[in-house]
């Protein structure tokens, strides 16, 4: 019914297991999901008439972010060590 | 397990997916194609102002038939420089201080102006290896000599931009090492220290631009002789 293909935004919590169910997880699906991720956010921060640094900041910080938790298991034990 | 200070050269792997791999598809979301509107964001407008700037820049000594190689050398360019930009951010993994992929990268680009050069002016590219005005007892020496330093050139482009950069992810982090280390006993002398690591930040800035540029400069030089 009405209930497939919304976006997840609008997608009530009592909802999400019967959305996730209609979700296409064949790589062709993740990828058009990854793609049309990319594109609102692109057309929301950075394709505006008047930009500035924020929607590119925004991303190399996310990019930060990302690295330390893929390196986190190296990098706990690294703050736990008692001489460097 | 070993904690040393080349650790932050493995690419760390979560859920089996290496962070190298991420970190070299990351550079093209930051480039975005420009649409076809007349005036794009202001983002696509610096992107392409830069562009046509290097490009304008590389291509100006290079004839016409090698023109033919101005969207691998910009593209080279940008990634590279993308790559060493993103690599001074915290936490972040730069995949250009692996000798491999600066191999892999000058290597068949370095063997594709030498076979280009042999296959169109053979006698030409060989005539390269005998400068001018050299006295005749010195030939053979010499002709030994330049082949040895065109046979090296591949070795030189790789191995050039990974220490560069190898060497300045060191001293970031030994720096920054002894400048936490010596905090709570000599601040002063901590100070002194952070004031090295601000100037070190920015000579691997300005390392990061300029080794791409030269890797890419040197290639088109090659190409200059032999196409």
């Amino acid at each position: 019914g009405p209930l497939l293909e919304r976006p997840l935004m609008e997608v009530r919590l009592g909802e999400l297991h019967t959305w996730i169910s209609t979700c296409d997880f064949s790589p062709q699906g993740l990828l058009g999901t990854v793609q049309k991720a990319w594109n609102s956010y692109y057309a929301k921060y950075i394709n505006v008439r008047r930009g500035g640094p924020a929607g590119i900041s925004m991303l190399l910080t996310g990019y930060c972010l990302l690295s330390y938790s893929w390196n986190y298991q190296h990098l706990k034990r690294y703050r736990w060590r008692k001489y460097h | 397990m070993n904690l040393s200070f080349f650790d932050q050269f493995m690419s760390p792997s979560l859920l089996g997916i290496p962070l190298v791999l991420i970190s070299m598809l990351f550079p093209t979301l930051l480039f975005p194609s420009p649409n076809n509107r007349w005036i794009s964001n202001r983002y696509s407008t610096i992107q392409l102002w830069f562009l046509n700037l290097t490009t304008k820049q590389l291509l100006t000594p290079l004839n016409k038939k090698g023109h033919k190689w101005a969207l691998i050398l910009t593209s080279l360019m940008t990634f590279l420089l993308t790559i060493n930009l993103l690599g001074l951010l915290p936490y972040t993994f730069t995949p250009t201080t692996q000798l491999s992929m600066n191999m892999a990268l000058a290597f068949p680009l370095w063997l594709a102006t030498l076979l280009t050069g042999l296959r169109n002016q053979p006698s030409a590219s060989l005539g390269h290896l005998l400068p001018e005005g050299t006295p005749t007892p010195l030939i053979p020496a010499l002709i030994l000599i330049e082949t040895t330093s065109l046979l090296i050139r591949p070795l030189a482009l790789g191995v050039r931009l990974t220490a560069n950069l190898t060497a300045g992810h060191l001293l970031i982090q030994l720096i920054s090492t002894a400048t936490t280390t010596l905090l709570p006993i000599m601040p002063m002398v901590s100070i002194l220290t952070v004031i090295i690591l601000l100037l070190l930040t920015i000579l691997e800035v300005a390392v990061a631009m300029i080794q791409a540029y030269v890797f890419v400069l040197l290639l088109s030089l090659y190409l200059q002789e032999n196409i």
